[in-house]
């Protein structure tokens, strides 16, 4: 029983959380905090499995988070409100029950939009792929602002409707759930993908690609698995991400999202399972710091006569300090915090608590 | 007569203007290890490169246990039966031994992606075999001590050893090596080729090697060929190379010049 002390535990959490959401424990803020961490690790762990265990450098993973956020938002409109359609498809009592296909459904797309992005991964490394991923998520993002069907550059909203309509079938905290079954989902994907023989020919594209073709793997086929399912994983985080905030607009899914991706991924460790999930955490908690500190360092400078007063330290410095952290991080521990590890190596007395069998 | 093994028919490789290979013909037969020497960039790593699919020819045919391997990709050439080491050595890593010779029978795993992620029995009973085979195999090539290692704090000697094992992992019909005594001090090499030959023995396949050890060639191939500048210069036991006037000539330079 005592390998699964740290299953029980993260369950525990899982469901203190959900308790203190539905319970109203804990304040609007926090929650959304709590959910922007959820969908942090849901980007960041889909994005490790490219980056990290694959060892491409695809920078355009915000792209697929929009896809998936897109798809989700015009599904759930025409199926449960009348923007799309002259009355809602389905009747609002089958949400609960619809909703999971939505966030299936726009993983599935978004699993489709990185397939597109694989292809050239065939005979395309390096920087030139990365190039190719930041084109892409320019495409995605010009192709959403420019059909005017579903917004254009005004976005989509509306999507809250569903979420009411979960909760006025059963009121608990829906989004909650779905993003902690959402993160939980993601996590056991990956980690069951890359522990298993058919998945480790993912690591060994990036260890040896000529060995890995030679010895039996079939790097393309490993290639398109890896893009396919970071993609899809993307797109599940953007239907919740839809869902929670009730409006998306192409805009948030730019290179600077990606960017937020990259940051996780580095920080935690290329190839960390464990790693990308601390660095999510900690990067989340870093920006909401950033959001309330810049304010209050801002009055702080301003009261000391340190800033002209002509001068703000704005919310636009959040964007000087995460690349700094970016460029710190290169610089002197390139491998990022866990490289390649994972915290059971590190402290070898976890592994007797947990399992993910 | 049963069909050979491998029959390669006038394979010609041109790299733009650059002909690394011209007009190479070779029949091998099952159960017999045969040798491809020649100076440096006679074109010798080329023609295994071909035969392993990861080069298209420009001209000619590769017949494989009864089947062209012309137009396959590298890995579909492996599920065919031949498996490969590399002049330098090639492993992955940064996963464990263990995982090394696991991923050799990738081309092998039947289970779906979902099984995999659902971990159904079949998934794990499938898991299990390969395991279970590849710490068989570990075990007769003497590395079941090192199973959890990763090979690159391996000293060399051993990591050609599991490169060793794990293209048997792949279970090959016919094992190509790639200068497999590269590197290796004189006590390696007498403990190689008794390795080579128990290899041989033991899983009952066919061995072509390049080496550039005559010792090496001479104890352990039956059949020699000789290439220089991409041309075949002589063929036969190795008696008959080692006296073969146009080989010294190529080794040692022609004394007429």
């Amino acid at each position: 029983m005592k390998k699964y002390t740290l299953n029980f535990f993260f369950l525990a959490l899982a469901l203190a959380l959900i308790a203190a959401a539905h319970g109203n424990w804990l304040d609007k803020y926090t929650i959304n905090v709590l959910i922007a961490m959820g969908l942090n690790i849901i980007f960041a762990v889909s994005l490790n499995l490219v980056n990290g265990y694959m060892g491409e450098f695809a920078c355009g993973h915000a792209g697929f988070m929009c896809v998936g956020a897109y798809t989700a938002s015009i599904i759930s409109l025409m199926c449960f409100s009348a923007k799309f359609t002259a009355a809602p498809l389905l009747p609002a009592w089958l949400s609960p029950v619809a909703f999971p296909v939505i966030m299936a459904i726009s993983g599935l797309t978004a699993a489709l939009a990185g397939f597109l992005v694989a292809l050239p991964s065939f005979k395309i490394r390096d920087d030139y792929l990365a190039i190719i991923t930041i084109a892409a998520n320019f495409i995605i993002i010009s192709l959403i602002e420019n059909l005017d069907v579903i917004g254009g550059p005004r976005g989509i909203s509306g999507m809250s409707r569903t979420v009411k309509a979960m909760t006025a079938t059963l009121d608990i905290p829906w989004m909650v759930i779905w993003v902690i079954l959402g993160a939980y989902f993601s996590i056991m994907v990956i980690y069951r993908l890359v522990n298993s023989t058919y998945g480790k020919g993912i690591p060994a594209v990036r260890q040896n690609e000529v060995a890995a073709e030679i010895m039996s793997v079939d790097t393309n086929k490993m290639k398109t698995v890896a893009f396919m399912i970071a993609a899809g994983l993307a797109g599940l985080a953007g239907s919740l991400f839809a869902h929670t905030y009730g409006t998306v607009n192409a805009s948030s899914f730019g290179l600077l999202r990606s960017t937020e991706g990259l940051v996780m991924v580095y920080l935690g460790g290329m190839g960390s399972l464990s790693g990308s999930i601390m660095a999510a955490v900690a990067f989340t908690l870093l920006v909401e710091a950033l959001r309330l500190g810049l304010p209050a360092l801002n009055v702080f400078l301003h009261q000391g006569h340190l800033l002209p007063a002509s001068f703000d330290l704005s919310q636009i410095w959040n964007w000087v300090i995460i690349p700094l952290i970016l460029i710190l991080l290169m610089r002197y521990r390139p491998e990022g915090l866990m490289g390649h590890r994972e915290l059971t190596h590190i402290f070898p007395s976890l592994r007797r608590l947990i399992t993910l069998k | 007569m049963p069909t050979p093994l491998l029959e390669i028919n006038s394979l010609t490789q041109q790299f733009g203007g650059l002909t690394a290979l011209t007009d190479f013909n070779i029949t091998l037969e099952e159960r017999q290890i045969a040798g491809l020497i020649g100076p440096n960039g006679a074109g010798k790593t080329t023609v295994f490169n071909l035969v392993s699919g990861f080069y298209t020819p420009t001209r000619g045919a590769i017949v494989f246990d009864g089947q062209a391997t012309l137009g396959l990709k590298p890995h579909q050439v492996t599920a065919l039966g031949l498996a490969r080491t590399f002049q330098n050595i090639r492993l992955w890593n940064d996963m464990s031994v263990l995982d090394n010779i696991r991923l050799a029978g990738h081309h092998r795993l039947d289970y779906s992606f979902w099984s995999l992620i659902l971990r159904t029995k079949k998934y794990m009973a499938t898991e299990k075999k390969l395991e279970i085979k590849a710490r068989g195999i570990l075990e007769v090539m003497e590395l079941a001590d090192y199973a959890d290692e990763l090979p690159k704090n391996l000293p060399y000697g051993l990591q050609r050893r599991v490169e060793l094992a794990r293209a048997l992992a792949a279970g090959p019909k016919l094992l190509l090596l790639d200068e497999p005594a590269a590197g290796l001090n004189s006590a390696d090499v007498e403990g190689l080729i008794r390795l080579i030959l128990w290899i041989y023995d033991e899983f009952k396949i066919s061995i072509w090697m390049i080496e550039h050890q005559m010792k090496v060639v001479m104890s352990l191939c039956q059949h020699l060929m000789v290439i220089d500048f991409g041309r075949t210069i002589a063929r036969g036991t190795p008696k008959e190379i080692q006296n073969n006037p146009a080989v010294i000539a190529a080794y040692l330079g022609d004394a007429n010049i």
